[in-house]
């Protein structure tokens, strides 16, 4: 005979070590696979790299299992592998280009990727319940546009490649527009849980539409208008791409009305064609996204189109790491580190990444499902899919599904900034995952609990 | 370094990305269930005599004839429930007999408004499954017909409790 029992969580934390070993061994081989390639000889440092690299994962592992026991098992593995891959990749660039001493981004990449796991560590052990956060729901609005606001600072901010979205203090430059993602997603879970009843319920209804007053429309509304403003200003489209997805995304979840989807759309839509029209450099944008292949845009940039080539050259099952010319396209190692996985490792590797991040996106949408208090929902709702959507914007940017916009892709891209947003974006949804997967209290300490007199607690 | 180590390390690259998929999937898989089957008896010490599964039970338990390994797999027995809120539940149907009803401890429990607590019994008789009402208030069903005594059970032929149907499947 057999009985049907309810479903009981695990922590899984063993699954988590099996998979974090192989995603170790998976770094090493591709390492290995270059050094072989490039050099024709086992690379010497693979080993103290492969000791580094454990002692990082296995440490950040050993976190877990001290302060959020039931976190999901999978992200942590997925999150190491990609940054491996991506540190393996800069490392094969450094050496297609000759690089030395400080012009080696490798290394940098490294000491970023350290100070991101012991970042996103900090925040695990700092952060003991997700909703702490949302005592700080304007504190994170104030600080997220502050931080989209920076690089519009004269003498601060830097002009890079047309996009006005780095700070540099001295030799440091630093991009606050992926820390402001986080602080914004922030916000908007905190604001949007207080008003969703307003938002959904309360207002006019026009042409079969729920329009809500614009006293609870307010706040959000300046928000967003504020960051896309800037990040017109800033020239930086994939980021306005991004938050405006984002945003749309979490209203719906907030209210279930997919009037706000179809809203969204049509404001996005009005928004790029007043775009189209009115800033030469979206028009340039387009031209190279609708015609990559004709004369002008060749002389404006072939770069999408080198992405392109490097990609057909790679064909199915790429040419093997080491053995492609990623190093021909501009940005490589940032922008374009898409298409030089494409011609190492071909489509089916590329597909095994996107696989990844379609995986990693899963488990913050399943951690959305499982936890019990709606700004937790909402929390990893927004995190799972601006990394979602930044996904998309980068791969539909770089295989022409979209206009080419400057995102980077999360853990793989060259970038400190990128890395410490990310690491500390998985950190987040991790401890969301550790309080929706925990499992309740028994029975029997609820009954002692339904006994006891009713307490009136102040919340706030 | 050879070609054909470098193909061999290339590829071997690819398959074990892959791998490392394929076994996150494996581990999310236990996600998109609610709840498992489990196991609950366990092999009879020898020389006991068999329990009867089902205490309240008024028809005697049929003898049932030790089968060999080989013969018991011929016969069908696996009931999947089609429609109702169980839909897509499967269970293997033990000799010992099964238990369905909204009660915990039957055998499958059944989550329908219109089952009685033990609603009905399957059990082995003459190398083939029968099922006997156990007096529920809304009736077991055989196609359209209310059962009023142990009726064997047939493979394709469907059973219905309340909203819930069933079918015996090889």
């Amino acid at each position: 005979m057999s009985m049907v029992t309810s479903f009981r969580p695990r922590t899984r934390r063993n699954v988590e070590l099996v998979l974090l070993l192989l995603a170790i061994t998976i770094v090493l081989v591709a390492y290995l696979n270059v050094g072989l390639a490039i050099g024709g000889q086992f690379p010497p440092d693979l080993i103290l790299y492969g000791f580094g690299l454990l002692v990082l994962s296995v440490g950040f592992h050993l976190v877990l299992r001290w302060r959020a026991s039931y976190a999901d098992p999978l992200m942590l593995p997925i999150a190491t592998l990609l940054n491996g891959l991506g540190l393996v990749m800069i490392h094969r660039l450094d050496l297609a280009y000759d690089r030395t001493g400080s012009r080696l981004l490798a290394p940098k990449q490294l000491i970023w990727s350290t100070l991101a796991v012991l970042l996103a560590a900090g925040v695990i052990i700092v952060l003991r319940d997700h909703r702490q956060l949302r005592r700080f729901t304007f504190t994170a609005m104030a600080l997220g546009l502050g931080m989209l606001l920076l690089p519009l600072v004269p003498g601060l901010g830097r002009n890079i490649n047309g996009s006005r979205i780095w700070i540099g203090i001295g030799p440091l430059s630093f991009q606050p527009g992926e820390v402001a993602k986080i602080l914004l997603v922030i916000f908007f879970a905190g604001y949007l849980v207080q008003t969703r009843d307003a938002l959904s319920l309360v207002g006019s209804r026009f042409l079969g539409i729920g329009l809500p007053r614009a006293k609870d429309l307010g706040p959000i509304l300046l928000a967003w208008l504020a960051s896309v403003g800037v990040l017109v200003f800033e020239k930086d489209l994939g980021s306005s791409l991004m938050f405006f997805g984002v945003f749309v995304a979490m209203l719906y979840v907030a209210t279930e009305r997919r009037s706000w989807i179809a809203i969204g759309m049509l404001l996005f839509c009005a928004g790029s064609y007043i775009a189209y029209l009115s800033f030469g450099h979206v028009q340039t944008r387009v031209l190279l996204w609708l015609h990559p292949f004709s004369e002008e845009a060749i002389a404006t940039s072939d770069q999408l189109v080198r992405g392109l080539m490097g990609m057909a050259k790679g064909g199915l099952l790429g040419s093997g790491l080491g053995r492609g010319h990623p190093e021909i396209t501009y940005f490589p190692e940032s922008d374009f580190i898409f298409p030089s996985f494409g011609e190492e490792i071909g489509l089916i590797g590329l597909f095994a990444l996107l696989m990844l991040y379609v995986l990693l996106v899963e488990r913050g949408l399943r951690t959305a499902l499982g936890v019990r208090d709606g700004f937790g929902k909402l929390l990893a709702v927004g995190l799972s899919f601006s990394m979602a959507l930044q996904c998309f914007v980068v791969v539909g940017g770089v295989t022409r599904v979209i206009p080419l916009t400057g995102l980077t892709m999360p853990f793989l891209s060259y970038g400190g900034s990128s890395l410490l947003a990310n690491w500390s974006l998985v950190a987040l949804l991790l401890r969301i995952s550790d309080q929706a997967r925990r499992p309740l209290p028994d029975a029997e300490e609820l009954a002692t609990a339904s006994e006891a007199h009713t307490q009136v607690v102040r919340i706030q | 370094m050879s070609e054909l180590t470098l193909t061999v390390i290339r590829l071997g690259l690819l398959a074990l990305l892959w791998i490392f998929v394929f076994s996150v999937v494996g581990v999310l898989r236990g996600d998109l269930y609610g709840t498992r089957v489990l196991s609950r008896v366990k092999p009879k010490p020898p020389g006991r005599p068999a329990r009867p599964a089902v205490a309240a039970s008024t028809v005697t338990e049929p003898v049932v004839p030790k089968m060999s390994r080989s013969a018991s797999k011929r016969i069908p027995n696996t009931l999947t429930v089609t429609e109702g809120s169980l839909a897509g539940t499967t269970l293997t149907l033990m000799e010992t007999g099964v238990l369905l009803g909204r009660n915990p401890e039957c055998t499958l429990v059944l989550n329908d408004d219109f089952a009685s607590g033990r609603h009905a019994r399957i059990f082995r008789r003459d190398g083939g499954w029968v099922v006997e009402d156990l007096g529920s208030t809304n009736g077991t069903y055989m196609g359209i017909t209310r059962l009023t005594q142990p009726t064997p059970v047939e493979v394709g032929s469907t059973l219905r409790i309340g909203k819930t149907i069933f079918e015996l499947r090889k």
